[in-house]
């Protein structure tokens, strides 16, 4: 039996993390070089990570799928990393930022982590600043902040609508940099396809080389898993089209538990779908709902222009139902009111599948020019995909999947329950329970990855005795030869479907069942679905091409079968969580006004779910305590 | 100084040694235009300017070295950039949409030059030469018939204006390419530097072209 | 539905870095205008994919203009014929039913193919870990606020820091220079107070080795800038050579 201890320190909220960094050993400097680190992905939590663990001495190898460690889809975000600067002096502090997101996340997240997260917020700011990243600045030379959902204050430091690809080319820089001094091993284009446990413990990887196709071997002391998110499970998203779960399911399947699945964030500002032939979605920042206001329309069905309907007969649903926090509403509550409404009959467009989100009167406010340096580039990219000029007509948006709160379960330590294995960013469950707010997902992956990790994978290495492993050791052949034998099998099914077209249908079980909101009914209807496609997949695939070269539709097939089976446990969480929090909306759990319904009494839990066989497993659950913040309903009204 | 030659020999220092190169012949053709243009007041004045430099021969004769080593240096390291840029891409495409996102003077800088290169053999043949090393004309300080004759020949004339054509293309982009390797580009200054490299071309390619042409036309009916 | 285009394609087919290439023409149907170039490509693989034969193989990862993964040299233009885009942002709208298409790989000595449409970038990063960083560890830093810098200065370095990295610059000029990449991590730094103590070291390690990995030089065509997705400005290779001269000339480093 696992027994989750989330080794939370002792004291008050402030000083755990001061003290904790106080007790944990440390490492000789000179003993540093002795320790070999992995770290898979290179995004914020990956390169931030790496590059800090190096400078302090350890022996650090990177691996990523892509061709560049700049590649990683955290360069994708828009609009901006939160921290409790307090620069514009709007009432913002640690406290009030651990308190937003905690609450964003409807009280299901620990208090310990996202106080730590919020505490170091700071840091982040400073470092990055530090490394030449271009933040946004006032005339006077200080630096901008605006805006975000869930939040009244303005702490959100940014760089126009590129803050992601800013930070994380300041984190590989930061990489870039260890490299050129030989202190990293940057390996590109390799795949981790399995986790090596020896004695319990993580002692390092399998990878393919996505080039030659060969499975090579990797040992460390310890392995450093940065792989983000898995909304591709829903098949559109606004994730990259390389995102996937494999290396935390093969981790998971190697038995580190995976937390809350079921809590995925369903952005709201997305431009709507075009039709069969789409493969992504795009999304657009959410700073967008600064100034843009989201209206459908009052009468469903009717057909005319956005233009043509008088300031009567529109319905502003956001500034309607909460107002005081009006377009800036959490993106779980956005989304579900715009579905509310399109699945009334009143949405945009010929589809219906949208609302509108209107600047007209920001224009007029505030002038062309203003919303032009402040958006100018969304409203570029609106134009370019969608053929339609958001300065004339209001654009639609729909919302998509988006980011996964959920992934493999981290104690305090952000060490998963296999000693040795750490799980920074996206890619673990830790810091936004159940909804995460705008802007936190950089916080949390640079948080990781800078702040926490160089010390507490210091305290893991300097308290373990190690046995020598070398990468001869039989766990290595044996991973390899199950590998093998997994890709063999894959290329000799020659069925009758593609990769694409399996994961298309899995993509739309999703959506509409394991979606924005769910019900026990479409729960086990889509384990059952899952299941049997999971069996179809394994008899009806078609991957061409050979294990020995580069092989796209191979790592596609691959991909597609772990999601296969985290579907299905989505699905299972889903059910298992008889309550509406956050992002996971179950429709027989709901107020008369069709708000959440949270348990607190019955699910305040971390589900944490331990892989017995596909479509079997264990629950585990980590109970959460509130000492400082109080659950209570969580209003925006 | 070992610094000083891996400077020159790094990329921005062979741009850097085709710019310099290249305004000091910009600057050249300045004189040489002016030189020229006193053709139009007629033999005795030509004459009399020629027998003028002649008189200060030693000094023509550094300048001309100067020169020389300036148009060898630009011509050199031309064909080196050339050829090692060429070797940046061994396999070349097969749809070339460069006419859409480049300006033909800056893409055909090696055409254009290569072309001026064997012009400017024919024309230092043609005058340098004759003025000299040994012309009957010459020898009577008959500078202005030389050049009469030379341009009286409608073939020459012809191909002397197409060369100056080229050089234009040339001039045109090499003007503001210099300002652009050293640096000195910036938003407001360059668009101006842009402009005056067109007018300097014009003025280059209508003073050096009006010349051949106003021998076959005009002057060609009184040889 | 009405509106579908039916395409001829011409597409760089390559087994690997060291086979010999050649076009390969294939036909896709009933394509939505609305579709993305790549969700073009998608439609062609999975009708290889079907018959069990190779996809072919091209590099593209966020779809939406970011990442700089996505490449291919469409109609003899990188990122296809509209300015400022990626290949991933381009819509079958701007071609015609009936269209024939010519896709090919990256071409430069320093961007061998590794298959098909797929080629190795990796000689841009080894340019950035030769200098183009701050030297800051994690930890230890001024206040974010505590240097001030001015809205134009933090304009410039952002328009030459949206830099995508995806080689179109390289692509695209016909020496297969490096400069206009460079000149962008040149300059973000060069105008950023935090970035002056390295000053002079950047640009000449970064300089260095850009010339080590058999880049072109640049002769200020300007197709660089043209084609750049993110719409980087040859400006930026004019203070690069600035920085350049100004390195050689200020530094007491004989050695760089």
């Amino acid at each position: 039996m696992i027994k989750l201890n989330a080794k939370i320190p002792k004291g008050a909220i402030e000083d755990k993390w001061t003290n904790h960094r106080f007790n944990m050993k440390l490492v000789n400097p000179a003993n540093k070089r002795k320790y070999d680190v992995i770290v898979i992905g290179t995004g914020l939590a990956g390169a931030s990570a790496a590059a800090s663990m190096a400078e302090l001495g350890y022996n650090v190898t990177v691996l990523t799928y892509h061709d560049s460690p700049r590649r990683a889809h955290s360069i994708a975000a828009q609009g901006g990393i939160n921290a409790a600067k307090n620069y514009p002096t709007d009432g913002d502090s640690i406290k009030r930022l651990f308190y937003d997101t905690l609450k964003g996340g409807d009280y299901r997240a620990r208090e310990g982590n996202v106080y730590r997260l919020a505490e170091v917020s700071n840091s982040i700011i400073d470092q990055c600043v530090a490394q030449g990243v271009p933040f946004a600045r006032e005339y006077g030379g200080h630096l901008d902040n605006r805006s975000f959902g869930g939040a009244l204050v303005s702490r959100t430091f940014y760089s126009r609508s590129i803050t992601g690809q800013q930070l994380l080319l300041g984190a590989y820089s930061a990489l870039s940099r260890q490299v050129g001094l030989g202190k990293i091993k940057m390996i590109t284009r390799r795949e981790m396809l399995g986790l090596v446990v020896i004695d319990g413990a993580a002692r390092g990887v399998v990878a393919r080389n996505l080039v030659t196709g060969e499975i090579e071997n990797y040992a460390a002391h310890a392995v450093v898993l940065a792989t983000g998110g898995y909304s591709r499970v829903f098949f559109l998203s606004t994730n990259a089209m390389n995102c996937n779960t494999t290396a935390i399911w093969r981790a998971h399947r190697k038995g580190a538990l995976f937390a809350n699945p079921c809590f995925t964030q369903i952005h709201p500002t997305c431009i709507p779908l075009h039709g069969e032939q789409q493969s992504k979605l795009t999304l657009m920042s959410e700073s967008l709902r600064n100034d843009g206001r989201i209206w459908v329309k009052l009468k469903p069905g009717d057909k005319r222009k956005p233009g043509e309907i008088p300031e009567s007969e529109r319905d502003y649903i956001l500034e309607r139902k909460y107002p005081t926090y009006g377009n800036l509403a959490p993106r779980d509550i956005s989304s579900r009111a715009a579905k509310e409404a399109c699945d009334a009959g009143k949405g945009a467009g010929e589809t219906g599948q949208a609302v509108y989100l209107d600047f007209a009167d920001a224009i007029k406010r505030l002038g062309k020019k203003v919303i032009e340096e402040r958006y100018g580039n969304l409203f570029e990219m609106y134009e370019l995909i969608t053929a339609e000029n958001p300065w004339e007509v209001p654009m639609r948006i729909y919302p998509a999947p988006h980011y996964t709160m959920g992934g493999l379960w981290v104690d305090y330590n952000l060490m998963s329950n296999v000693p040795g294995l750490y799980v920074l960013g996206e890619a673990n469950f830790s810091d936004h329970g159940a909804n995460r707010l705008g802007a936190s997902a950089l916080m949390q992956g640079l948080a990781d990855g800078y702040f926490v990790i160089p010390y507490t994978i210091g305290d893991y290495l300097a308290g373990t005795k190690f046995q020598a492993v070398k990468t001869d050791h039989p766990e290595f052949q044996k991973e390899k030869v199950a590998i093998d034998e997994m890709t063999k099998k894959l290329l000799s099914i020659k069925g009758k479907r593609t990769t694409d077209d399996i994961h298309r249908q899995l993509g739309r079980i999703m959506w509409n069942k394991v979606g924005m909101a769910r019900n026990e009914k479409g729960l086990k209807e889509a384990i059952q679905e899952i299941s049997d496609l999971r069996e179809e997949f394994w008899k009806n695939v078609n991957v061409p091409g050979s294990a020995e070269d580069l092989n796209q539709a191979l790592e596609r097939a691959g991909r597609v079968a772990d999601f296969l089976e985290l579907g299905e446990l989505m699905a299972v969480d889903a059910l298992d969580r008889k309550e509406s929090c956050g992002g996971h909306f179950r429709e027989e759990f709901q107020y008369e006004d069709g708000e959440a319904k949270r348990d607190d009494e019955n699910y305040t839990y971390v589900a944490a779910w331990e892989f017995k066989s596909p479509g079997e497993w264990a629950l585990h659950k980590e109970q959460l305590e509130f000492e400082y913040l109080k659950p209570t309903v969580r209003s925006y009204k | 100084m070992g610094w000083f030659f891996r400077a020159l020999n790094s990329s921005i220092g062979k741009k850097f040694l085709m710019a310099v190169t290249g305004v000091c012949l910009l600057l050249f053709l300045i004189i040489h235009l002016i030189n020229n243009l006193t053709l139009y007041g007629g033999p005795e004045l030509f004459d009399t300017v020629v027998k003028n430099l002649e008189g200060i021969k030693p000094l023509v004769r550094v300048v001309e070295l100067v020169l020389v080593i300036i148009f060898i240096l630009h011509i050199f390291n031309g064909v080196r950039l050339w050829i090692e840029n060429k070797k940046a891409r061994p396999v070349g495409y097969k749809i070339n949409g460069a006419s859409e996102n480049s300006d033909v003077f800056s893409r055909t800088m090696f055409v254009t030059g290569s072309i001026i290169f064997i012009f400017l053999v024919v024309h230092i043949r043609t005058f340098w030469v004759s003025f000299n090393l040994g012309h009957p004309l010459a020898d009577e300080h008959q500078y202005y018939q030389i050049v009469a004759e030379a341009f009286g020949d409608p073939i020459y004339s012809i191909l002397y204006v197409v060369a100056v054509i080229l050089l234009g293309f040339h001039l045109n982009h090499g003007f503001q390419s210099a300002f652009q390797t050293f640096g000195w580009n910036n938003k407001k200054y360059f668009p101006i530097i842009e402009k005056l490299g067109l007018i300097y071309t014009i003025i280059m390619v209508i003073g050096f072209a009006s010349i051949p042409i106003y021998f076959l036309f005009f002057y060609g009916g009184n040889l | 539905m009405s509106g579908n285009m039916n395409l001829t394609l011409k597409i760089w087919r390559q087994a690997n870095a060291n086979a010999v290439g050649g076009f390969v023409t294939f036909n896709v149907k009933n394509i939505s205008p609305d579709s993305s170039f790549l969700e073009m490509l998608d439609i062609l693989n999975e009708e290889l994919e079907v018959k069990g034969l190779d996809p072919v193989a091209f590099e593209h990862d966020c779809r939406e203009g970011i990442c700089g993964a996505c490449s291919l040299v469409i109609n003899g233009r990188p990122h296809g014929p509209l300015d400022k885009i990626t290949t991933c942002q381009l819509h079958m709208r701007h071609f015609k039913d009936g269209d024939t298409i010519w896709i090919e790989p990256w071409r430069a000595k320093a961007f061998p193919i590794i298959k098909d449409l797929v080629v190795d970038r990796t000689s841009f990063d080894k340019i950035i870990q030769a200098g183009g960083f701050i030297s800051v560890d994690t930890g230890g830093v001024p206040d974010a606020n505590a240097i001030l810098i001015s809205k134009e200065a933090i304009e410039t370095a952002t328009d030459a820091a949206a830099c995508i990295g995806c080689g179109a610059c390289v692509a695209a000029c016909k020496n297969a220079s490096a400069m206009l990449f460079v000149s962008a991590k040149v300059s973000q730094f060069a105008v950023l107070p935090q970035g002056q103590p390295e000053r002079y070291q950047r640009v000449q390690a970064m300089v260095k080795k850009m010339d080590e990995l058999g880049f072109g030089s640049c002769t200020n065509t300007y197709a660089c800038e043209a084609e750049c997705p993110k719409g980087i400005s040859v400006r930026n290779i004019a203070r690069l050579n600035r920085e350049y001269f100004n390195a050689k000339l200020k530094s007491e480093n004989v050695e760089a």
